[in-house]
């Protein structure tokens, strides 16, 4: 393969830290009216601490039952999933502890339309227990990290799409996760507003320190904002290769003209022609 | 300015006006219709009545204690029958639209409350309960309780798995899933069954108060009846019909207050 070069081993962990998340064996079957699907065949993986992981696949490949089950909201057919060394899934139950270190964004923002944006933002600070005044104030501050402040007293409906994505990535920080797992975030805007969010989603990863697995069908999306990009691929779905980005940080919407962010591009798209 | 020229926000507007104008207009020429015609046909009062006599009846009726006391009898039974039908429409609608199991068990018993015509009960509740009150207290909560009902139903089911998804994220329990998801969800269909509920409500009362019993304004309309007097029945079924349209905008206020984010609070 030409681009054996590029390919690791699955397994493989950035060098150093212990990983934050860690997938042992995790397997996937949903269980359908006719025939039990296999969704995701035996995984292993390694996500070190303040990493930005960009899972990467054709439709059906199983990225968003991967980062489900990552998530919490999907238990696993088989194998172990670590989140900060916490097991998550015990018996079939999600376990608390661990679930408090994570964070979600989806593709629609999901904002309860019955309240408003600070509302929304400090919802889960507001099951938590945390008083009134102490959670507008945080939900202030990330409203600013996000750059929606102004919007406070509105509701989801008068806001842009942008806007709304921002305001639910605000709601997964509120509580201080650790971790971020977003499903193709940006996949229901337009290719502008699109781009402006990924160099925004970079400056809220530099800024925060958190660890990011953000799932994408987008080759471009991928290498611009990945530390390492996760191929899978289809029927089952499974990691098929693992590439690092090498470029350095902050990378400006420019990066994307350099001769080898093309070359990666190239390299990417035709190992995912080739496992379609 | 044309209509092609409006933004939809004046079209809105003046939608929204267009029924304090109709509405009179509308009101005045039906009454006027009428009049000519008691007066061209030269019908008898008996059978139809003008509308300025109903009108000196009415207004009659609004300085007389009797009708103000059966009025309120009236308003009595259709507030508590009405609660009562709340109570059980949303509670019960709020577990079965969770509980799959429970819905399909209980489904044809509360479809049997239903299609059981409902007039050929109130014989049986007044010979369970008597000429006071509670027969009348009953139909109106039968009556209004399932329409309550099978909208909570569907504001529960309605919810977005997306929504539910974010309440498993954030870590949420089941009662703060319940309190903070469902049934907020659930709000705007539950005022939508409460409007309907409202109306059924005043109408079982009323069928009860003109089967049984000897207080209320179906009892009124009873006794105008047995004596001949067409313009005072007039009159009071004008009157039920006011009533009927207070309730109804009442019920239908909650929404400005309740659900000020909804779209149907701004219709
Ligand atoms: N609830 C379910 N029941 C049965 N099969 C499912 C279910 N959810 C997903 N699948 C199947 O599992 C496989 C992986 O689906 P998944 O949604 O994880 O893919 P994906 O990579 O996220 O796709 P896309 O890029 O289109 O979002 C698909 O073949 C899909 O049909
Ligand atoms: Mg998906």
């Amino acid at each position: 393969m030409s681009f054996a070069s590029s390919v690791e081993t699955p397994v493989a962990a950035t060098a150093g830290a212990a990983p934050i998340i860690k997938l042992s064996g995790v397997s996937k079957w949903y269980g359908t009216r006719d025939k039990p699907v296999h969704a995701l065949a035996e995984t292993d993986l390694d996500i070190a601490p303040g990493e930005l992981v960009v899972l990467l696949g054709p439709s059906g490949c199983g990225k968003t039952t991967l980062l489900r089950m990552i998530g919490g909201l999907l238990d696993p057919t088989q194998g172990r999933i670590d989140i900060s060394g916490m097991e998550l899934w015990k018996n079939g139950e999600r376990q608390g502890n661990a679930v408090a270190n994570l964070g979600m964004v989806f593709q629609d923002a999901n904002l309860f339309p019955w309240l408003t944006i600070e509302e929304n933002v400090a919802l889960p600070l507001k099951l938590r227990g945390v008083a009134k005044a102490e959670r507008q104030a945080r939900a202030r501050e990330l409203m600013d990290l996000v750059k929606i402040t102004g919007f406070e007293r509105r509701w989801p409906k008068e806001l842009s799409g942008g806007m709304r994505q921002r305001a639910a990535i605000a709601r997964a920080l509120s509580y201080g996760p650790n971790i971020l797992l977003m499903d193709e975030p940006f996949g229901a805007l337009d290719a502008m507003t699109r781009d402006s969010m990924n160099v925004e989603l970079q400056r809220i990863w530099q800024e925060t320190g958190k660890t990011i697995i953000v799932v994408t069908h987008s080759i471009s999306e991928a290498v611009f904002l990945a530390d390492r990009i996760v191929l899978l691929s289809p029927r089952p779905g499974r990691i098929d290769s693992i590439h690092p980005v090498p470029f350095p940080r902050p990378r400006g919407l420019d990066v994307q003209t350099s001769a080898e962010f093309q070359s990666l591009v190239k390299t990417l798209r035709h190992r995912l022609a080739e496992v379609e | 300015m044309t209509d092609a020229l409006a933004t939809p926000a004046e079209r809105t507007s003046r939608t929204r006006y267009l029924p304090w104008i109709t509405t009179p207009a509308l009101v005045l020429l039906l009454v006027l219709v009428w009049h000519y015609y008691t007066v061209i046909s030269g019908i008898s009062a008996f059978i139809l009545p003008s509308p300025l006599k109903v009108w000196q009846v009415w207004v009659g009726m609004l300085y007389s204690p009797r009708a103000w006391s059966h009025t309120l009898t009236t308003i009595a039974s259709t507030l508590l029958g009405f609660f009562f039908g709340m109570l059980v429409g949303v509670g019960l609608g709020l577990v079965i639209g969770r509980i799959r199991w429970l819905e399909v068990t209980l489904n044809p018993f509360i479809v049997a409350t239903q299609v059981v015509p409902k007039v050929a009960l109130i014989p049986l509740f007044v010979v369970w309960f008597g000429f006071g009150m509670t027969p009348k207290v009953l139909v109106a909560a039968v009556l209004s309780f399932f329409p309550i009902l099978t909208n909570t139903v569907l504001g529960v089911k309605s919810v977005e798995s997306g929504h539910r998804d974010v309440m498993t994220s954030i870590n949420a329990t089941r009662l703060q899933t319940f309190l903070q998801l469902d049934l907020r969800n659930a709000l705007p269909y539950i005022i939508t069954g409460m409007e309907v509920g409202v109306v059924l409500a005043i109408i079982g009362t009323i069928v009860g108060e003109y089967l049984g019993g000897s207080a209320g304004l179906g009892y009124m309309l009873v006794s105008e009846m047995n004596s001949y007097q067409t313009d005072g029945l007039f009159a009071v079924i004008i009157h039920m019909t006011i009533l009927g349209f207070v309730f109804y905008f009442a019920t239908g206020l909650l929404r400005r207050f309740m659900i000020p984010w909804h779209q149907s609070a701004h219709a």
